[in-house]
């Protein structure tokens, strides 16, 4: 294992988020907050330890992928410890496992929250629990690929253990030119969300906050109720964003290319579609007798669908409330997960439809044993090293599911708490049902339970694998 | 806005990159790629096979489409229609010919293909001119002539031409009774009485651009520029050979060692070549009338001694397998004094090869991609002073140029001493109107000479590159 140089990229790391730390001490500076001055000594702290670290070159440039796992793992780990020091250092949030927890649930964009009480915060520290989640839906070493000078063949590594998705690839052959294109789509489309949001009458500071949130499909709002207290049409524009951002990236880049027909074609994105519009039906037909209509119906549904598919985690309305039948599809939802290549979380809408066709292979070869199959995606046969490579992640995401449900159940609360509080961390979400549920949050949880959950989110966000890999014993030997 | 030359040389000259498509992944195409994208290109590779790509795409930061090259579809998605270059090395011809028809059309870009069948061989240009391609390339040929070289000149390890054969640069090894082991190389100039440059020197791992206070030792190898009549007289004076062979011996009778006897019968060198195939021995009889072709098993002892190695003065192992070359020559060093060629695929481990005594190495790939890397420079410079010639010297690690001055820059006309050069760069040579300098401090370059840079700092596109 080449460790100087995933020293080397983790200073650079440091730098990048002393860097963004400039936004909450911007607000506070506007605000006149207190806060400020723990965001603006981290962010110094920062600067000057990568600085100097940068400093030391790497001894060999050596990069595998490996390397490329632990680096990701390791670089989730920094930025989730030192971004959570500002809440603890400026006294907002107390204890520091809580702070983490925030962090961690804000970066992996989660929005599992353990504030019983989200106004008191400051706008500073509201800001950057955001603003994580911005930074964490496209990645932060996805980011640093756009100013790192292309040196070494380390970056592919990189880019492919940290975004989400079975065959990540690049839009156009250079790796600095790629990231720049997803950033671009992504800034872009963050700012034409907060344009929409400021016509529709929204406060500048909420914009900000909730744009952030909704393109990262993070999930912490401003308000306790969440989304709740804002009008109809807010909501609305929120609902067709969260969705908008749960697509695959390639899409857009090959509408930006002037390919719209090819990206229509993405099977991905229509199944995607697909799934939202049923479950959105289903829903609106099932609550109907809560609501006067059925416009409000279907508006708190496809709110609702859109939050739990997109692992946003926003909530309108307390669906713990609603019928099972309704609880059931959403906690289903929440294990489907947005498109790969976007920046929702869940299993990717891709692995379950070739999950899928595989069992449609398997049940056909039982009645012609001498079938040939081949499972097809997006128009090309997939390669059998890939297709495993989906069935090995559903196994090793089961067993951590079991494993960390195990470990919540020492708690003793009920079984739906259990299971959606694991569910809605390891797959990004955010809220749960009952003791977890939107209304309520994660902060009478034990300090152990508090780990596992944050273990989950940084697995659910790298998929799985990164994570693991560092609790393999060879991943540390000399 | 011009850019700062720390800037260029820092992403490789990214201000005037190109679009290029390599199409097929062999063992040329990913040389190619892995130097392409070095040199700051956006590269695509097409290869038919996913798990080839993989690798190349894993290792260098270009794009892979598994597809087959010579399909529009293929091409369309690879972005022909934005591409500068499509480089077509699969290992069919026909492939690849098609692979520029297409290209042409789709994208009207340029277009190198390989075309190594001896049958077209011959029909090059009309080949190149009616499909309008920029360049054929057959590695073989190449390689070919590369070994001929070195055979024309025994005493080198590496010889590789300027100025359209007027400059030389030869690399050679310094053996223990060597005149020069020991010498300042400020004193050389006294000692031998000649007009040579010492450019670069290789000492175990390291490639050093000496200035005049180095000192040379024994096991040194030191490469020299020099006019071609010049360099006969400094090997001369150190007592070198400097004679042509007179006979080779070659084992293995594929189309390099066709092309090679060819080369070398024209230059009334003798040719034995021991080839195991009887079918191909037929071949080669009925191809090389002049050449003496025997069937044999090249790698048995029995054989090559019966074959008189032991008297050959040069030999050439041209075996499938680099493995068996390796250890042909190793053998050959050990009963004989001939002048040894060894051609090796595999580049990966270049650095033990220079550690074991085995003579001259020759790596056709690297011929190959020195040829492509020299055009696509050219190509992103069309203004400017062009890159006549480029060699890659000591592993790649340091290239020798050869610019063409067609107008007037920062470096022309002020003399050599006044110009801010880089570090590890070396001005070795100027050519003005087929007079060779040899440049001290006070030459100046002038527009219309072509000149002769040699430099660690690879990458560099044009004359004012030479800058600081």
């Amino acid at each position: 294992m080449n460790y100087s140089i995933i020293r080397y990229i983790l200073c650079w790391v440091l730098q990048v988020i002393g860097a963004l730390m400039a936004l909450p001490c911007v607000t506070a500076v506007i605000y006149r907050e207190k806060s400020g001055w723990a965001f603006a000594i981290v962010m110094v702290l920062c600067m000057l330890l990568g600085g100097i670290g940068k400093r030391i070159k790497p001894k060999s440039q050596v990069f595998y992928a490996r390397e490329g796992f632990v680096t990701v793992a390791f670089c989730w780990i920094l930025i989730s410890i030192v971004g959570a020091i500002p809440f603890t250092l400026s006294g907002e949030i107390p204890s520091y496992v809580d702070a983490l927890f925030e962090t961690i649930s804000g970066f992996t964009t989660t929005g599992a929250s353990i504030l019983s009480e989200v106004e008191p915060l400051s706008h500073c520290c509201l800001i950057w629990r955001s603003f994580t989640h911005w930074v964490g839906g496209m990645g932060v070493l996805v980011f640093l690929l756009t100013v790192l000078p292309a040196t070494g063949g380390y970056n592919m590594h990189l880019m492919r253990a940290e975004s989400p998705g079975f065959s990540v690839e690049k839009l156009v052959p250079r790796i600095t030119e790629s990231a720049r294109i997803l950033y671009g789509i992504y800034i872009a489309m963050t700012v034409v969300q907060m344009v929409l949001l400021l016509l529709a009458g929204m406060p500048v500071f909420d914009t900000l906050c909730l744009s952030f949130g909704t393109a990262g499909t993070g999930g912490f709002g401003i308000l306790n109720d969440s989304i709740a207290s804002y009008t109809v049409l807010q909501q609305g524009i929120i609902t067709v964003f969260m969705i908008l951002f749960g697509i695959n990236f390639n899409v857009y880049y090959l509408f930006l290319v002037r390919r719209p027909k090819d990206a229509l074609k993405c099977e991905e994105m229509r199944f995607y579609l697909l799934i939202i519009a049923s479950a959105i039906l289903m829903i609106a037909i099932n609550t109907r007798e809560y609501y006067a209509t059925w416009g409000t119906s279907i508006h708190h549904a496809a709110f609702q669908v859109g939050s739990i598919i997109t692992t946003t985690g926003y909530s309108t309305v307390d669906f713990n409330l609603w019928p099972q039948f309704s609880k059931t599809i959403l906690v289903l939802l929440m294990f489907c997960g947005a498109c790969a290549g976007s920046t929702g979380g869940g299993m990717k809408v891709s692995r379950i439809v070739v999950l899928f066709k595989t069992i449609r292979n398997e049940l056909r070869l039982s009645m012609h044993p001498r079938r040939v199959h081949l499972v097809r995606f997006e128009g090309r046969p997939l390669e059998k090293a890939v297709v495993h490579n989906i069935e090995r992640f559903f196994a090793a995401y089961i067993l951590l599911f079991a494993a960390s449900f195990l470990i919540l159940s020492l708690e003793n609360l009920d079984f739906a708490s259990c299971f959606t509080a694991v569910s809605a961390t390891l797959n990004n979400i955010g809220p749960g049902l009952e003791a977890v549920g939107p209304m309520a949050n994660f902060g009478h949880l034990s300090h152990l339970s508090k780990f596992v959950l944050m273990f989950d989110m940084l697995a659910g966000r790298l998929e799985v694998f990164p994570m693991l890999v560092l609790l393999m014993p060879s991943t540390w030997k000399k | 806005m011009p850019k700062t030359v720390a800037e260029n040389d820092r992403f490789g000259g990214v201000e005037d990159n190109m679009q290029i498509i390599v199409v097929g992944c062999g063992t040329v195409g990913a040389t190619l790629t892995e130097y392409l994208s070095k040199e700051g290109h956006n590269v695509t590779v097409i290869d038919s096979k996913a798990s080839r790509l993989t690798h190349v795409t894993n290792s260098y930061d270009v794009m892979g489409v598994v597809g087959n090259g010579a399909s529009y579809g293929v091409q369309m998605e690879a972005g022909i229609e934005d591409a500068d270059l499509l480089i077509a090395v699969t290992s069919s011809d026909e492939v690849n010919l098609l692979c520029c028809l297409f290209a042409k059309k789709a994208g009207n870009c340029h277009t190198i293909a390989r075309v190594r069948d001896p049958i077209y061989s011959h029909e090059v240009n009309y080949i190149k001119d009616e499909l309008g391609m920029a360049l054929v390339i057959n590695p073989e040929y190449a390689a070919a002539t590369a070994i001929a070289r070195l055979l024309k000149f025994p005493s080198a390890i590496e010889v590789d031409t300027f100025a359209k054969g007027r400059v030389e640069l030869s690399k050679f090894r310094l053996e223990s009774d060597n005149v020069l082991v020991g010498s300042m190389l400020k004193d050389i100039q006294s000692i031998l009485k000649c007009d040579v440059l010492i450019c670069t020197v290789e000492r175990g791992d390291e490639v050093i651009i000496p200035d005049g206070n180095f000192q040379l030792r024994e096991k040194d190898e030191i490469s020299v520029v020099a006019s071609a009549k010049n360099i006969v007289k400094f090997f001369k004076k150190m007592g070198m050979a400097t004679q042509r062979v007179k006979d080779t011996l070659i084992v293995g009778g594929g189309s390099t060692t066709y092309y090679l006897a060819k080369q070398l019968l024209a230059m009334g060198i003798d040719v034995k070549i021991i080839e195991r195939d009887r079918a191909r021995c037929d071949e080669l009889c009925e191809l090389l009338p002049e050449a003496s072709i025997v069937h044999g098993d090249g790698t048995e002892r029995d054989v090559l001694m019966e074959e008189g190695i032991e008297r050959a003065q040069s030999f050439v192992s041209m075996t499938n397998l680099d493995e068996e070359n390796v250890m042909l020559s190793l053998f050959a060093k050990s009963v004989s004094k001939a002048k040894l060629v060894t051609r090796v695929h595999r580049m990966a481990y270049d650095e033990l090869l220079d550690t074991l005594d085995i003579g001259s190495i020759v790596y056709p790939r690297l011929t190959i991609a020195e040829d492509i890397v020299r055009y696509v420079r050219a190509m992103s410079n069309s203004l400017g002073s062009n890159v006549e010639t480029l060699h890659k010297l000591n592993d790649g690690r340091v290239e020798a140029l050869e610019f063409w001055i067609q107008e007037d820059s920062p470096v022309v006309g002020v003399p050599l001493m006044q110009l801010n050069l880089k570090h590890n760069l070396l001005v070795a040579c100027i050519n003005r109107q087929g007079k060779i300098i040899t440049p001290r401090g006070h030459d100046m370059i002038q527009v219309g000479d072509t000149v002769i840079v040699i430099t660690t700092n690879t990458g560099l596109h044009d004359i004012k590159d030479i800058l600081r």
